[in-house]
């Protein structure tokens, strides 16, 4: 490997170097400032590194890896976000008494899986880069252990991503026993016109295994029961980390291996959209918590971007890109607002929690309330234009049907924010205000998010050249 | 430039109310009052500087136009413009502020700040409808108006507010994605015969499209033009959401939010898709009459003071239907009028509505009767207006439903008819209702305080207005006649 090689790994060696800087910070002296400190200044050197390595690209750096615009663009996001949700865990960490610390050793841990799977063009690093990313997610679900759901949680993660693993080993065997290949580029060289009895059931339990990280349906099933189990900045982490990477995976593998032209393969991801937004959306509106609603909200979600990947072409890519973008700040800011109002003792996950929220606190209301508006994808937030994006994208590539479900279902969605919304604005009898102080990590985490929501709503034009920069690496 | 004013400053000043409401609410009121009044001259003073020149033929369309690069990498800009009906509306947006702005002064005791904030903020989206020349930008100040809009019912709305406000938000939200739809189609359309993309509405005026595909674009943008305006049986979300919402959003919903969809038609439907507009008119002729008289005979029926008076717009806004598909240059004309005239008497009634509200804390009008007797001015003001309701010659309605009347004669005889039956039936509605309020024996026993100086203030100056339009509409006539010959250009190229 030569100096550019290491230059263009770097963010990548700096994600893996954190959790080793936290676990020696909690060797030296156990302090939860110390760990919490340790994470994000790691994460900060690789969003730093960025730059640096921005130079050497792209540069393929072993079979296994490739450093790229769009592999960087994902690496940074991924960064981004799990500063986020380690601001976001800190002040919520305080409150509990059990050993804090190796949380953050398990989050950093598990976004470098993610960065990995964001920057893989081999079998290889696409399963190393899964199973780092799965197996510290099992420890993350489950790390409030005194409290019940987060273990069975756990479990059930632990179950379902152990079996989707199997089948998605089973998958790249069958193809890589038609084809003998296993990087990306050579699967796409030898599929080249020629047909293979394997490549297509193997790329169905591919996207199997691909599809349970990105709780599509039918892959969703632990989807509702992780939401609600798993401490609220950990949820958080589950709902955009884990499946920011693999969606960047997803887009990487099918343009990069020319899968995209095995129609039958296409018509089943078409199938799982559709089933994706239909369900989740009809499903959300009989919860009443507000972290399934949030669960259910997000396999919609998941489905929407499938469109956009659907639409194909750089635009497609570029317009999933965006709309994963504006969905991680919500998603956050969205699940930033519940870990905030978490107490020692539970997560703030019940309607009832959310009763007349502005009245007491305006501010955070609002922000909630900008977060749902952006889920449900209205005007003057990033949610809006994500979902113009993919629209657009669809409506260029004419995939009709697709885009006519999708608006259709982001209708109906409609019905369960505006319940929580409204929850937030009922008036309660007067009462005295509440003058809970918000922890000053995570309420900054907050309202960097809620800025930049309303920032990309109003003045997307340079995120979207940076996509489109960043997807040209893909084509 | 002048024209970003006109959106910035609501939106500025509902921010600062929504913060000042906090500490002092009367100065989240005040704040608002100055916003909306500084527009509102703006407005007039755009009026009175270019009146003479509106009125020429062959002058340029846009009195004042102003253009900024917004979204490039999606061909969107910030492009703003007015013509005459533009400027028409954005007064009449201005002006029923300033009402609403007045009648919610004691009506709102909790939550100013955040009130004032929503309420700056509708007519902040509504002046952008009336002035997004920018498609993409029109979309954006379209859905601008809906959530504060949901506020304004579910927070501060009576009885069944939450039912009413969801109600208005899923009809409006999904016909606004149809439209959006709709919006992209063209966008593309435009695209694939041009190679360029743009969402620039006077761009997209020239746009080539294939008839069978221009009726289904079409069919998007009009269905969320017909939810607002609204058409039967698109306008099941009105009665609840006109009922249930406090005054001061009754006022704005009936007198501004119908508008955007009657504007909606002039300015996208028949300019863009004239060949399809065409085709289609009969069928929305047709509804048109019908809202006419399921207006006027529901409204008949009922037994709320509010409910009663929703209906009636109802029948109203089938008018501006009926005369904006008549493609004659008259109903045309009739039409605008209509709207604007139909802001004024309808706004007045909800004021009116909302003032004897407060008093009784009812709507039933059971409970009323003989209100004449305790309050003798609010019983004139509300006689007036209901004249002005059921087309008393000299009060602006008559002149706008005339209009329509006389345009819609020689396209069809029959629908001229049978409209005109449906202002018949404003004639029964409209007295029944002064009958059972403020007329007969105060059987209740009604001792209430009449109009006091700020009620009677707002009464007054709409008053002037509907008497204006009434007496002398020839300066509205001249500030419109350039756009809707400009319509007629397009329609019938």
């Amino acid at each position: 490997m030569s100096g550019s090689d290491f230059l263009a790994l770097s963010p990548l060696i700096a994600l893996a170097l954190t959790p080793l800087a936290v676990m020696v910070s909690i060797m030296i002296r156990r302090s939860h400032w110390a760990a919490a400190a340790a994470a994000i200044a790691g994460l900060v050197v690789s969003l730093v590194l960025l730059g640096a390595a921005a130079n050497a690209a792209p540069r393929q750096v072993t079979p296994l890896i490739v450093v790229d615009a769009y592999s960087l663009f994902y690496t940074g996001l991924i960064a981004a976000a799990t500063l986020a949700v380690v601001l976001l865990s800190y002040g919520y960490l305080e409150l509990q008494t059990i050993n804090r610390e190796e949380l953050y050793i398990l989050l950093t841990a598990a976004a470098f899986g993610s960065a990995v799977l964001a920057s893989s063009s081999h079998y290889a690093s696409f399963f190393l880069g899964l199973e780092i990313l799965s197996v510290p997610l099992y420890g993350l679900i489950a790390f409030l252990a005194a409290r019940k759901r987060p273990v069975e949680a756990g479990l059930k993660y632990l179950v379902l991503a152990g079996a989707s693993s199997s089948f998605l080993l089973f998958g790249m065997a069958l193809i890589y026993f038609d084809l003998g290949a296993m990087s990306f580029g050579e699967i796409a060289a030898r599929l080249g016109g020629a047909s293979f009895a394997l490549v297509v059931p193997g790329s169905v339990l591919i996207l199997a295994g691909i599809g349970f990280k990105l709780a599509v349906v039918p892959f969703h099933l632990w989807t509702p029961d992780v939401y609600e189990g798993a401490p609220a900045p950990v949820t958080a982490f589950v709902a955009t980390v884990s499946k920011g990477g693999m969606l960047a995976l997803l887009l990487r593998y099918f343009y990069s291996s020319e899968s995209r032209g095995l129609s039958p393969v296409m018509i089943v991801i078409a199938i799982i959209a559709i089933a994706s937004m239909v369900t989740g959306n009809f499903l959300a509106l009989l919860q009443d918590n507000v972290k399934r609603i949030l669960a259910y909200s997000s396999i919609a979600h998941l489905g929407y971007m499938l469109v956009a990947f659907l639409a194909g072409g750089s635009e497609g890519a570029a317009a999933a890109t965006f709309y994963v973008t504006a969905y991680f700040v919500t998603t956050l800011g969205a699940f930033g607002c519940v870990t905030v109002l978490s107490t020692r003792e539970r997560d703030a996950d019940r309607l009832e929690d959310y009763r007349g929220l502005f009245w007491r606190r305006p501010a955070l209301a609002a922000v909630f309330s900008a977060m749902l508006l952006s889920l449900a994808g209205l005007p003057l937030t990033a949610g809006f234009i994500g979902k113009f994006y993919v629209v657009a994208a669809g409506a260029a590539a004419s995939i009709w049907a697709l885009i006519i479900i999708l608006v259709v279902t982001s209708a109906i969605g409609l019905f369960y924010y505006l319940r929580v919304l409204f929850v937030m604005y009922e008036r309660r009898e007067p009462e005295a205000p509440e003058f809970a102080v918000l922890p000053a990590a995570g309420g900054g985490a907050l309202a960097v998010l809620a800025v930049l929501l309303i920032w990309l709503g109003i003045n997307p034009g340079p995120l979207v050249e940076m996509i489109r920069a960043a997807v040209a690496a893909l084509i | 430039m002048i024209l970003l004013w006109l959106i910035v400053i609501p939106i500025a000043a509902g921010a600062v109310a929504g913060l000042a409401g906090r500490w002092s609410k009367p100065a989240a009121r005040w704040v608002s009052l100055a916003a909306v009044s500084a527009d509102f001259a703006i407005a007039v003073a755009l009026w009175v500087r270019h009146a003479g020149t509106l009125s020429l033929a062959g002058r340029p369309v846009w009195i004042v136009e102003w253009r900024r690069e917004w979204i490039p990498e999606f061909g969107i800009s910030f492009h703003l413009g007015m013509d005459g009906l533009s400027l028409l509306l954005v007064t009449l947006t201005f002006f029923l502020g300033i009402v609403s702005v007045l009648v919610s002064w004691t009506e709102i005791r909790e939550g100013v700040g955040f009130f004032h904030l929503n309420l700056m903020w509708i007519l902040a989206g509504i002046a952008g409808v009336f002035l997004a020349l920018d498609l993409f930008l029109f979309y954006f100040a379209w859905e601008l108006m809906l959530v504060p809009m949901y506020f304004l019912i579910a927070i501060w709305g009576h009885g069944r507010r939450v039912y009413a406000a969801v109600k208005f938000f899923i009809f409006t939200q999904l016909s606004g994605l149809l439209m959006l739809i709709a919006i992209l189609a063209l966008f593309f359309l435009h695209h694939s015969a041009t190679g360029v993309y743009t969402f620039d509405y006077l761009a997209l005026l020239n746009t080539p499209i294939p008839p069978g595909t221009a009726t289904w674009v079409m069919l998007g943008f009009f269905i969320a033009f017909a939810v607002k305006l609204p058409m039967v049986p698109l306008h099941s979300w009105l009665p609840d959401a006109h009922t249930e919402a406090p005054t001061a959003g009754s006022v704005i919903l009936a007198g501004l939010l119908l508008k955007t969809g009657g504007y909606g038609l002039i300015r996208f439907i028949l300019p863009l898709f004239p060949d399809a507009a065409r085709a289609f008119a009969p069928a929305a002729m047709v509804l048109g009459v019908v809202g006419i008289l399921y207006g006027a005979i529901a409204a008949f029926g009922q037994t709320d003071f509010k409910r009663l008076v929703a209906y009636t717009s109802i029948s109203h806004l089938g008018f501006v239907l009926l005369g904006v598909f008549a493609f004659t240059p008259l109903a045309l004309t009739g039409a605008v009028v209509t709207m604007l005239a139909h802001g004024i008497s309808t706004g007045a009634l909800f004021v009116i509505a909302g003032a004897v509200q407060h008093r009784i804390h009812t709507r039933e009008m059971g409970r009323m009767g003989g209100l004449w007797d305790t309050m003798p001015k609010m019983g004139g003001a509300a006689l007036f207006f209901a004249l002005g309701s059921l087309g008393l010659p000299g009060l602006g309605d008559f002149v706008g439903e005339f209009l329509v009347l006389l345009g819609t004669w020689p396209v069809s005889r029959v629908l001229a008819v049978l409209a005109a039956a449906g202002v018949l039936g404003a004639t029964l509605y409209a007295l029944r209702l002064v009958q059972r309020v403020f007329q007969g024996p105060n059987v209740h026993q009604w001792r209430l305080p009449d109009l006091n100086a700020r009620e009677a203030l707002v009464i007054g100056a709409m008053s002037v207005v509907l008497l204006w339009l009434g007496l002398y509409p020839q300066p509205v006539l001249d500030a419109f006649s350039p756009s809707p010959a400009v319509a007629q250009q397009e329609a019938r190229r």
